[in-house]
């Protein structure tokens, strides 16, 4: 029995006797006496909400092993307590509606509505984390994960936000893939839409019809995840292994993409590659080429989705090519093999786990991008474009979303599979605590041109298009009317000095401010969820594991729409009734974003030797020491990489939060879909222009703030100053 | 053990404080207060929200989304409502809704100030939806793409299927834009199920796009992407207005029309606010602010003025379009498959 057992079931106790049960109604203005003791489930279970009552018997229950802390029996005890808690919390908040029962056979026996209550609040939320976390010390007392109660608890409280935010939602959309439109239970209806040609139709092999979404979704999704894996890798060897002069150039225009809100990167393709785009003008008036409309369709999908993706895999790839060991390579170089040799027998197989991450989230992001099928799309249907308009569409088939989204999730569960059978049980560790020479060897001659001649025109053609999009924010109407003009930033950003200060009179603030808060709170959440559970695959073993890794990718899978709808569908009822409130857009960030902390967490840790974490655990330091410590500072990479994508996927998100915005809780990206769909381009772009900004200096900020990983490894060009940095502070 | 009970501890008290600053931060003011979901350009939202915030000094909450959205949320909502009216948007959806129930029946006392096709919405969706600004539909084109083309001047449906024209008109997909759909019931209804079936197939030859959004047409023939589009002929007036080089054509067979609707939610929160919401909306004074906002749409109140720049309702040979039937799930389903069938799947 530890005092933070004892600390929690105090907790437990709280949230059930001192703070509000439920959530406040949005328009009542609660007093003081709502927040403390009047609103708690104590309260209210006495004054007729019996329901809330048989609560205090697994609170009474965790008393015991608090008052005789020696008992043997005590593990036991705190199990059943938080078990049987956990159980009648859930239990009561799904039997027990807004409208009365929820189940209709319910209705039936009493005859009547029965009672009903509103949404869990934070005195519900508090009482079930203090059982969770009773049940975690009481399995930790058992013995699981070698009695670490740190483990235990992360574990669960990993699971459990899995299941609340991930799970339960998903599950309730795909449930209607079983029902008609009713909502009664129709699994024939199922299999009618499950086997639809203009699903898994081939015609276009054999003849010039169109082919099924569900291929073509597959075959992009291929293409891009290649794509961007050698593209990342050409940026990351670039950077790290070379001696090219504008590295730091090329780093920063590698990002850029990332950060630039959807649509935007389709918009300024259009006006470069359009019928009527700059370039296509000078190819016809200079070379008689004519004007198509190639760029919509196939090719144009593919370029803006290279574009965009190819900073995560440079971002998953940094960090693994990174922690390669020269001590490898150096051995190699020793038994005379040629450096073409040694990269590829050496290097390149140590590189499998970054490699294969980073081919998984190309994969991974090409299935649910949205914003570039809809603006360049064409005539060519992918399944996360097909699945919104199924909902928001002139369909409004709810149950055909549904089986395609299960589609999309087949898809995304095969890459993972594929992936793990491809890396094996093979060991990539590299980081360890033994000293190397710390000195990378130099790309040999093939391999560093292959890069240049891959990255070099890339980088042009990105700093392309940003040109474009830099133009197109200061004239009036892009590809129409260059007049030079600051229209659109005044119209979007317009402050006033009145005498009581200043006043932000633009249309756009709101929804600059909101976007802002919302990524800038999500951002370390996703972060520090993401590496605890990376930490947790790959430094612990318990049962289940691959269940658990699966459950953390499985939001990411979902394409944004689904999210965003079984967010609603889930969330805007009792017992968690958070729609509307800036906590769902936050929760919808942390758990869409969490696998690239996850992912990049992975690929990092599986180069860090174990031994580390286990000299630091010999010496007496305990799990949680070790992590802050020892891997949270060998993390850093990783770090860097789930903070920037969390806040800037978090100001960049479109599908899923459409659902999910609200007047106060207005994001930048809607306020921009909005523009575009009006053919503001101009006000659209010069938002985007702004948000860029934003998002560079935020990145710059989290640069500096988590700082470099240092490895102990000298470039050549510091090697006069022998002293290599030690690889732990 | 401290470390780690402090370290959770600290996830969580960072968990349970957003929680918290968020959760307050949503609590808005008991009296007076309205929420909207509206369904046209925000610059007309937001006209809309000041102005009867500044009338009636209740506090308006805005979202602006697509009208397809606004029902699929209206409808996940269900269970718990949030929005207490539904402004703008065109009017299938608002039909659907009150077909499944999702929307109140209410009786103004402006109806009498209605043009007939207004109260005709309202009366066909029993009372639950009502007409507050209409559209019809047309085409355009632009003048000097359609020049190099020597497509020469295109009046009628039918000037669409010219051999000139091929693969340079631009369309809404119906199963994902109401745009769409109003044209191929229109086209079902001018001609006969038959004939306008044979009509789309025709046109399927010389479609180079199937948009997903409604208005996307028009943006695109503004860009010179398409020479001809088919949209809602207000959404291709303001690209006029903004001097893009495109005409706007009423089409010679006659055309049909959208009824940008209004709705009360089922289980509004604030029923009073949003029924004073209603019946300022019907308001000349209300309506007039479309305009003013560059939308040009025509309005439902017989005294607004029309803006200038509005197609003329008078110059345009509008059918007698059969909103109950076309707007009914089953025949919208049934003519979607056909057409996904028939016309989509067609090779070039």
């Amino acid at each position: 029995m530890s005092r933070a057992t004892l600390g929690w079931i105090v907790l437990g106790w709280v949230g059930f006797a001192l703070l509000p049960w439920y959530g406040f109604d949005r328009t009542a203005v609660p007093t003081l006496t709502d927040y403390i003791i009047g609103g708690s489930a104590l309260v209210h279970g006495l004054k007729g909400a019996w329901w809330l009552l048989p609560v205090l018997v697994p609170l009474l229950m965790s008393l015991r092993p608090a008052a005789l802390p020696s008992r043997p029996d005590n593990s036991t005890w705190l199990i059943a307590s938080g078990l049987t808690g956990l159980a009648l919390i859930v239990l009561q908040g799904f039997t027990i509606g807004l409208n009365g029962w929820n189940l209709d056979i319910l209705k039936v026996i009493s005859g009547d509505n029965g009672p009903s209550q509103g949404g869990m609040g934070y005195g519900a939320a508090l009482t079930s984390i203090a059982f969770l976390i009773v049940l975690c010390h009481g399995l930790a007392a058992r013995g699981w994960c070698r009695g670490d109660a740190f483990v235990t608890s992360s574990i669960g409280i990993v699971v459990a936000l899995i299941i609340v935010f991930v799970f339960f939602p998903v599950s309730t959309i795909l449930a209607s893939a079983f029902a008609d439109n009713n909502g009664d239970f129709a699994p024939l209806e199922f299999v009618t839409k499950f086997m639809d040609r203009s699903i898994w139709g081939l015609d276009c092999l054999t003849s010039d019809l169109r082919c099924g979404v569900a291929w073509n979704t597959l075959f992009l999704g291929v293409l891009v995840a290649f794509g961007t894996t050698a593209l990342g890798l050409a940026f990351a060897l670039i950077a790290t292994r070379t001696a090219f002069r504008y590295k730091k150039l090329l780093r920063v225009m590698s990002v850029l993409p990332i950060i630039t809100p959807p649509f935007v990167i389709g918009l300024a393709l259009i006006l470069i590659f359009g019928r009527s785009g700059a370039l296509s003008s000078v190819l016809w008036e200079w070379f008689g080429i004519p004007r198509s409309r190639w760029i919509y369709g196939l090719p144009g999908i593919f370029i803006a989705q290279l574009l965009a993706f190819t900073p995560i895999a440079f971002l998953v790839l940094i960090g693994v090519v990174q922690g390669i060991s020269p001590t490898l390579e150096e051995a190699s170089q020793t038994l005379r093999a040629k450096s073409w040799t040694t990269f590829l027998t050496v290097t390149l197989p140590l590189m499998r786990p970054g490699l294969a991450n980073a081919f998984l989230l190309g994969f991974v992001e090409s299935l649910a991008d949205f914003g570039n099928p809809l603006v360049l799309g064409g005539n060519f249907e992918v399944l996360s474009t097909k699945i919104f308009f199924a909902v928001v569409g002139a369909q409004q088939d709810q149950g055909r979303a549904a089986v395609l989204s299960i589609i999309l999730l087949a898809f995304t569960l095969g890459a993972f599979w594929l992936q793990h059978a491809w890396l094996g049980k093979k060991v990539y560790t590299t980081v360890t605590g033994k000293g190397d020479a710390g000195i990378p060897l130099p790309l040999p001659r093939r391999v560093a041109l292959a890069s240049y001649f891959t990255a070099i025109p890339w980088a042009l053609f990105t700093v392309g298009v940003y040109a474009i999009i830099l133009v197109g924010a200061f004239v009036r109407s892009m590809g129409r009317d260059y007049t030079p003009t600051l229209e659109h930033f005044l119209t979007a950003f317009r402050v006033e000095a009145t005498e009581r200060g200043f006043f932000f009179s633009g249309s756009a603030w709101d929804s600059f401010f909101a976007t802002i808060k919302v990524a800038g709170i999500s951002a370390p959440l996703t972060a520090a969820i993401g590496l605890l559970t990376a930490y947790l695959l790959t430094r612990q073993r318990f049962s289940g594991q691959r269940s658990f890794e699966f459950g953390t990718l499985l939001s990411f899978a979902i394409p944004g729409t689904v999210v965003g709808v079984s967010y609603i569908l889930a969330f805007n009822v009792p017992p968690i009734e958070i729609t509307g409130t800036g906590f769902v857009l936050v929760m919808c960030f942390v758990f869409r974003n969490m696998p690239v902390g996850v992912r990049s967490g992975i690929a990092t840790l599986s180069q860090i030797d174990k031994s580390l974490d286990e000299a630091s655990l010999t010496l007496g330091a305990r799990s949680a020491t070790t992590m802050r410590r020892v891997v949270l500072p060998l993390l850093r990479p990783a770090i860097v990489a789930s903070l920037v994508y969390s806040f800037v996927r978090a100001m960049t998100a479109v599908s899923a939060v459409i659902f999910l915005v609200t007047a106060e809780y207005n994001m930048a990206t809607t306020y921009i879909v909005g523009r575009v769909e009006a053919g503001e381009f101009g006000l659209a772009i010069a938002y985007s222009t702004v948000l860029i900004v934003v998002m560079l200096i935020a990145i710059l900020a989290i640069q500096l703030a988590v700082g470099e990983r240092r490895l102990g490894r000298r470039s050549a060009s510091t090697s006069a100053n022998p002293v290599a940095a030690p690889a732990i502070p | 053990m401290k470390l780690k009970k402090n370290l959770v501890a600290a996830t969580m008290l960072a968990g349970s404080m957003t929680a918290l600053s968020f959760l307050s931060a949503g609590a808005a003011q008991a009296q007076g207060a309205l929420v909207m979901y509206c369904g046209v350009q925000e610059e007309w939202c937001r006209a809309m929200v000041t102005a009867f915030e500044r009338e009636t000094g209740i506090k308006v909450s805005m979202t602006r989304k697509s009208a397809g959205e606004v029902f699929a949320q209206v409808k996940a909502e269900a269970a718990n409502p949030r929005a207490d009216i539904w402004w703008g948007g065109t009017g299938d959806p608002h039909m659907q809704a009150a077909e499944e129930g999702l929307t109140v029946e209410y009786t103004s006392p402006r109806m009498s100030e209605l043009q007939d096709w207004a109260v005709r919405q309202w009366e066909q969706s029993k009372k639950r939806t009502v007409g507050i600004y209409s559209g019809a539909l047309g085409f355009g084109y632009n003048t000097e793409l359609a020049k190099s083309n020597n497509a020469g001047e295109l009046k009628c449906w039918a000037d669409l299927l010219k051999p000139e024209l091929k693969d340079e008109v631009q369309v809404a997909d119906p199963n994902s834009s109401g745009t769409a759909y109003t044209l191929l019931a229109s086209i079902v209804q001018i001609m006969g199920e038959d004939k306008g079936f044979e009509y789309l197939k025709a046109l399927h030859k010389n479609v180079n796009q199937y948009t997903k959004s409604g208005a996307a047409p028009a943006k695109a023939m503004a860009q010179g992407e398409t020479t001809a589009g088919i949209a809602f002929m207000h959404d291709i007036v303001t690209m006029v207005v903004d001097k893009a080089p495109v005409k706007v054509v009423a089409p010679c067979e006659g055309t049909g029309y959208e009824i940008g609707s209004m709705s009360i939610i089922k289980g509004a929160k604030n029923m009073e606010s949003a029924q004073k919401f209603y019946d300022w909306a019907l308001s000349a004074d209300a309506q007039k602010l479309g305009a003013e906002a560059k939308s040009y749409q025509v309005p439902s109140n017989k005294s607004t003025p029309i803006p200038p720049q509005a197609p003329k309702m008078t110059d345009i040979k509008l059918i007698n379009f059969d909103f109950a039937k076309y707007g009914s799930s089953e025949e919208r389903k049934r003519l979607l498959s056909k057409w996904d069938n028939e016309v989509k799947n067609l090779p070039k």
